[in-house]
């Protein structure tokens, strides 16, 4: 999955190394953190309060400054392969520039995605997977079985293909809640990947190979400039989700998710048609994930039914709970930690995977909100402006309780 | 008064072998305060939910201005104009109080997934009077400056003003209010005895739940009290008092222990 690069010849003595790996690594985290950190306070314009630093910090910055911010954080992120420092953050082991590509943009797309159905609607998905493998399919369907578009073209397909799975699986169930809804996602997962395993058709047990890679730039097909295009592209699917996800979190659309996950029965008292939005949000959940799925299918050119297991579920869910229900920042975060930790942690092979749970339950014992939760409450100092701005248009002396 | 805005027409409402409602039938007249009393589990809120779409009538029938509520949705109620607050206070903590407010708001607006993700202008505009009118409302409430904090976070007052708040936003012609003065000190009953006459004053009907005889007694226009789910009395607040069966009802024999099994059954 991962280019190997040559192995270290040194003979440190394992623990040592296993000590400056973890020093790195804490160095490497600060970093993308920091970065992640100040990319989200420069986006965002208030009302999603995280935590009082952060915002205070923004509350302090001068009015020209968010601009340029963002746009310096963008460009930053861009051309994150471009840093000769970047092993700093990987290890001799991992070319992390085809991790990033391969594994830490799918991952971040599909926490997206998962993050409106589970966090923001609070709808317990728990055969997300199931969605990834339809748009993954979709794509290999497309270009590679049963026809040779290019990769471009297959993927608006396949985002309406996973979109349509979304209303097809929601539409039927959306009227359970809670564990019910859990177990019925589950059996869909599972049929999508068994089905994926037993029909010819797709594949079978062999699955589909030679998959159309994303349109290159003229570099040599798995060269070291073909990857940082692709990190280009696939950077760009992030930013393009997320814009997107922005401006429905902040209309009437993410208030009923929010609503609704609040309290089911207040929202529809309130006017909110709860099912409408509910089978919007699995629509979109859905088609993010049919996008992660597309990119995925493009970067490994071949996909196996084994690998939309269950255990990918649990690990996207894993994303959006370590890194904050509800929070896309959170999403973002723990899309990125949960697609790098393991792999930076190759080394140590198979343990690795039972770091990563003690990792998770020492998260949840403390912080179970995640590493950036949803907010933190109290006034937001953007929003004490945003409240004076309000304030000057409103009629003097109309405030409550006379007689 | 003038014609009923809503007329509960014969309601009986059974949940297994309990009877919360037997045969109720009273109107609430346009731009009237009707105050809905009752000892514990007389099935005052069971009748809030029979009018509001949580429950369907076992038998009778609930018009809204003239038309049958029938099989319409909850959500479908409150855009025909009937909004609610709750007995026990059921906001979205998790939002601030001026998004709660904004839920109500967006009840009547026609934008949706599409306009939201396309920017469209008719998108803004609508977003824009949500906001400026759910701003206006908590205003007019009282407790606008604290509009950006997480309604979890109001003190209690705040969260009972904040659900009414959020209910006029819904621009319900019916405003049913089940006791939200519940828990309040006497000087915020009397500033909430204010506001419900202004509400009143705008030209919303009011139809109010409330324990306390003074604040029902002090704004009410017409009562309609049940007892067993029967109802046992109507008239103004005078007639009403005089009622032996009233009187009876509140003051005979204690039934506390089987009412409060009731409440059970036929609470939220």
């Amino acid at each position: 999955m991962n280019t190997l690069l040559a192995v270290t010849g040194s003979q440190v003595s394992s623990a040592w190394k296993l000590i400056y790996h973890f020093l790195r690594f804490a160095a490497g985290v600060g970093i993308a953190g920091g970065v992640i950190v100040l990319l989200r306070q420069a986006w965002s314009r208030g009302g999603s309060v995280i935590s009082g630093p952060v915002n205070e910090l923004r509350a302090r910055m001068p009015a020209g400054a968010r601009i340029p911010l963002i746009a310096l954080a963008i460009a930053a992120a861009y051309l994150l392969p471009m840093w000769d420092g970047l092993p700093f953050v990987g290890s001799d082991r991992v070319d992390v520039v085809a991790l990033l590509c391969q594994t830490v943009v799918p991952f971040v797309i599909i926490a997206l995605g998962l993050n409106i159905v589970v966090g923001m609607a609070g709808l317990l998905d728990l055969g997300y997977v199931g969605f990834y493998a339809v748009g993954a399919y979709t794509v290999g369907i497309l270009t590679s079985k049963h026809a040779s578009l290019p990769w471009l073209v297959s993927v608006p397909i396949a985002v309406a293909v996973t979109m349509l799975f979304g209303v097809l699986l929601g539409a039927p169930t959306l009227r359970l809640r809670g564990d019910y809804l859990a177990i019925v996602t589950l059996g869909f997962g599972e049929i999508i990947r068994l089905s994926a395993q037993n029909f010819g058709w797709l594949g079978a047990a062999e699955g589909v190979s030679a998959i159309k890679r994303p349109p290159s730039l003229g570099f040599d097909a798995y060269s070291a400039g073909q990857n940082k295009w692709y990190w280009v592209i696939g950077l760009t699917l992030i930013l393009v989700v997320m814009f997107f996800l922005t401006r429905l979190e902040k209309s009437r659309v993410g208030r009923a998710w929010t609503a609704i996950r609040e309290d089911e029965d207040a929202a529809e008292l309130m006017g909110v048609p709860s099912f409408t939005f509910k089978l919007w949000a699995f629509a979109i959940g859905a088609a993010v994930g049919g996008l992660a799925g597309a990119w995925y299918a493009g970067q490994l050119t071949t996909i196996y039914p084994n690998g939309f297991d269950i255990n990918k579920s649990i690990l996207f869910l894993a994303a959006v709970v370590l890194g904050g229900l509800g929070n896309k920042w959170g999403a973002l975060l723990g899309g990125v930690a949960v697609a790098y930790l393991p792999e930076r942690f190759r080394f140590i092979d198979d343990k690795r995977f039972v770091l990563f749970g003690v990792v998770l339950i020492v998260m949840m014992i403390f912080r179970p909100q995640g590493l950036l939760p949803r907010r933190s409450g109290g006034d937001s100092a953007a929003g004490r402006r945003r409240l004076k701005g309000l304030e000057k248009n409103l009629p003097v002396g109309t405030t409550g309780g006379s007689k | 008064m003038s014609t009923p805005i809503l007329e509960v027409d014969n309601v009986t409402m059974r949940f297994g072998g309990v009877t919360a409602l037997v045969d109720v039938d009273f109107n609430i007249n346009r731009g009237e305060i009707l105050g809905l009393i009752g000892p514990n589990g007389a099935g005052k809120t069971t009748c809030f939910n029979v009018m509001t779409g949580v429950y369907r009538a076992t038998s009778g029938q609930v018009r809204f201005k003239g038309e049958p509520l029938g099989e319409r949705k909850r959500f479908e109620i409150t855009r025909l104009g009937i909004a609610r607050t709750f007995q026990n206070i059921r906001l979205f903590p998790e939002m601030t109080a001026l998004e709660n407010v904004m839920v109500g708001a967006d009840t009547h607006h026609k934008t949706s997934v599409v306009a939201a993700l396309l920017h469209l202008p008719i998108h803004k505009q609508e977003e824009k009077e949500g906001r400026e009118r759910s701003m206006e409302l908590l205003e007019f409430m009282g407790i606008a400056d604290r509009a950006h904090e997480l309604a979890r976070n109001l003190p209690y007052g705040y969260q009972r003003r904040l659900e009414i708040s959020r209910a006029l936003a819904t621009k319900p012609e019916l405003l049913c209010l089940d006791e939200p003065a519940a828990g309040f000190n006497p000087a915020e009953k009397e500033d909430l005895m204010g506001l419900i006459r202004q509400i009143r004053d705008q030209g919303y009907t009011v139809l109010l739940i409330e324990h306390d005889m003074r604040l029902v007694m002090g704004v009410t226009d017409r009562i309609v009290v049940l007892e067993f789910g029967k109802k046992i009395a109507e008239g103004s607040p005078a007639e009403i008092q005089n009622d032996p069966r009233v009187v009876e009802a509140y003051l005979g024999a204690p039934d506390d222990a089987e009412s409060s099994l009731v409440d059970e059954e036929a609470g939220v």
